[in-house]
């Protein structure tokens, strides 16, 4: 156990110093999701959008929570990316040549994909207060959203690992991480609420976890507990399903990878 | 000869959608010799490394390393073995004694212990200076070092190393050399793949030329150069449209043993090369054959290779880059 622990603190650290030593990589990566998407698409739509069909006080407000669950969905998605390349340059080979145990290098990711969307999440909800959006849920709701994150980031985080194990060369891993992305993000609820869609996407986003994630987080950031508990609830359920079909894929394309 | 043995291999066989990466391949690797598996690109030397060192599973057969089976003990057999391999397996953003100290880690060396062993293998590899410089910076040769610090850094019985000195210059390449010697002096087993013939006849104790996933001999270089026998009479002509009548007119004289046409002449095997001149010369006149160039030698390791293979190294390997 001991062991186990040191590979794990030693594999998350090497990802920790890759990240601190790509200054604006970190940078743009931290920034990007709310410059882009919180400050300048809240603001440009703030009087496109109706209050009547948003039902929040402002678009902004509305739009936090879609932001929220969209970090978490693009870097789940990127999750597997540095392993990708750990695997073209041998030096996943190199690792697994070591006498670890076989989870190690896959936990170590996991947890720092985790932590680094956790802090994310923090600085955008922290950049949404800013502008004057106060979580109805107070400090226990954040906690709630955090959790929502991580859950759907597992799940997220092990399809890319998954792909990044199978795919031939990371022009296919980033051909179809470009392919899943956007229309994962307009079909959901991030930008427009489902009432408000035409029927054929409302349709096909019911059958988008990124909806049931976003449909939880926004009533925690806008109404208060007693909105959101159901929805929570719900999330619960369909992220550990959601997480099960993931985890139980991506140990079969590891385990191909590795025989 | 009982000499301990390191590695057993027997009748491995690794197939990949139908397809015979290596196929029923059996042979021992000796304790504390440096043993060489050559062959052009796609041999299946690689795949015989990856299997030796647990990363891939055979399709049947069996490998053990120091009697460890390589599925069934794998932990085991990575605690005993360090592995170099053959791309630059660096990561840029880490700094020299970043990767060291990592792969102490996944080694389970306590802390003290492993920054022991990581002053004295930089001190070995001659890399203490740029150390605490990211890998990014370090140039072609100094990333090998680094990688051949990392796999020793295990304190191995078994150093695999996957194609030590590709694509580095010559200075660097001997100094490798020199290190390759230096670990077997000390009594390491050292399992090396190689598509560079001067680098197998140099270094290695023994060797198995390995072509088509099927081992085509297997000896020291001495033994597998003695072994073809006789000596290689190289004839160039003026008039290659003569080839084709010369090889006919030679092809079973007594005391030639092998023919084979090159672009711009024949390379004549033969039992000796005093008694076969003559024979040659006189064909030659015959033919009203000019030649052009004419000289013997003893067997080289690509006479070797070509004997048992059909082909000569640089062909294959050029097969492989224009491909």
């Amino acid at each position: 156990m001991a062991q186990y622990w040191q590979e794990i603190h030693a594999l998350t650290m090497r990802w920790v110093r890759r990240l601190s030593r790509e200054k604006f990589s970190m940078l743009f990566t931290l920034v990007q999701p709310m410059l882009f998407w919180l400050i300048f698409f809240g603001n440009l739509f703030q009087r496109a959008a109706d209050v009547q069909v948003t039902q929040a006080p402002n678009y902004i407000s509305f739009l936090t929570a879609g932001v929220v669950v969209m970090t978490v969905l693009n870097n789940g998605l990127a999750g597997g990316v540095d392993l990708l390349f750990d695997k073209e340059n041998g030096f996943l080979e190199r690792l697994m040549s070591t006498p670890i145990h076989r989870s190690s290098v896959i936990l170590s990711r996991f947890i720092f994909v985790m932590t680094i969307t956790s802090l994310q999440v923090l600085v955008i909800l922290g950049v949404a207060f800013l502008f004057g959006v106060q979580p109805a849920t107070g400090l226990l709701g954040v906690a709630a959203i955090l959790m929502i994150g991580m859950l759907f980031g597992v799940g997220l985080t092990a399809i890319s690992m998954a792909m990044a194990f199978s795919v031939k060369s990371h022009g296919d891993f980033f051909s179809v991480l470009g392919f899943l992305s956007l229309p994962m993000i307009f079909l959901s609820s991030a930008l427009v609420p489902l009432e408000a869609m035409p029927g054929w996407m409302g349709f096909l986003a019911r059958f988008n976890p990124m909806t049931w994630a976003i449909d939880a987080v926004r009533p925690l950031i806008l109404s208060g507990w007693t909105e959101a508990l159901p929805h929570v609830g719900m999330v619960v359920v369909v992220m550990i399903i959601f997480d099960a079909l993931c985890l139980y894929g991506s140990a079969k394309a590891f385990r191909r990878a590795m025989g | 000869m009982d000499r301990a043995i390191a590695i057993q291999v027997s009748r491995l066989t690794k197939t990949y959608d139908g397809h015979a990466a290596v196929s029923d391949l059996s042979f021992q690797v000796y304790s504390g010799e440096i043993f060489g598996l050559l062959g052009p690109n796609g041999a299946g030397k690689s795949t015989t490394l990856r299997t030796l060192i647990t990363l891939l599973t055979p399709t049947s057969g069996t490998a053990s390393v120091l009697g460890h089976d390589t599925v069934r003990e794998a932990d085991v057999v990575r605690q005993l073995i360090g592995y170099v391999p053959q791309e630059r397996a660096i990561d840029r953003f880490l700094t020299g004694r970043e990767h060291l100290e990592l792969l102490g880690a996944l080694y389970h060396l306590p802390k003290a212990e492993a920054k022991k062993r990581i002053a004295e293998l930089l001190k070995l590899v001659d890399l203490e200076e740029p150390a605490d410089r990211p890998a990014k910076t370090y140039s072609g040769g100094m990333k090998r070092k680094l990688d051949i610090a990392c796999g020793l850094l295990p304190d191995p019985k078994i150093l695999f190393l996957d194609e030590p000195t590709l694509g580095l210059d010559v200075q660097s390449r001997l100094r490798i050399w020199d290190y390759v010697r230096m670990l077997k002096a000390r009594g390491m087993t050292i399992v090396m793949t190689t598509n560079y013939l001067d680098e197998a006849d140099q270094l290695c104790d023994r060797l198995a030329i390995i072509d088509g996933g099927k081992i085509k001999t297997l000896g020291s270089p001495a033994e597998l150069k003695v072994g073809l026998g006789g000596d290689i009479v190289s004839v160039t002509l003026k008039d290659q449209n003569k080839i084709p009548a010369l090889v006919s007119a030679l092809t079973g004289q007594p005391g030639i043993r092998a023919v084979k046409t090159t672009p711009t002449g024949l390379d004549i095997r033969v039992e000796s090369s005093e008694k076969a001149l003559p024979a040659i010369l006189e064909s030659a006149n015959r033919l009203d054959c000019r030649l052009e160039f004419i000289e013997y030698h003893r067997p080289r390791l690509d006479d070797v290779f070509i004997a048992h293979t059909g082909r000569s190294m640089t062909e294959s390997v050029q097969d492989i880059q224009a491909e």
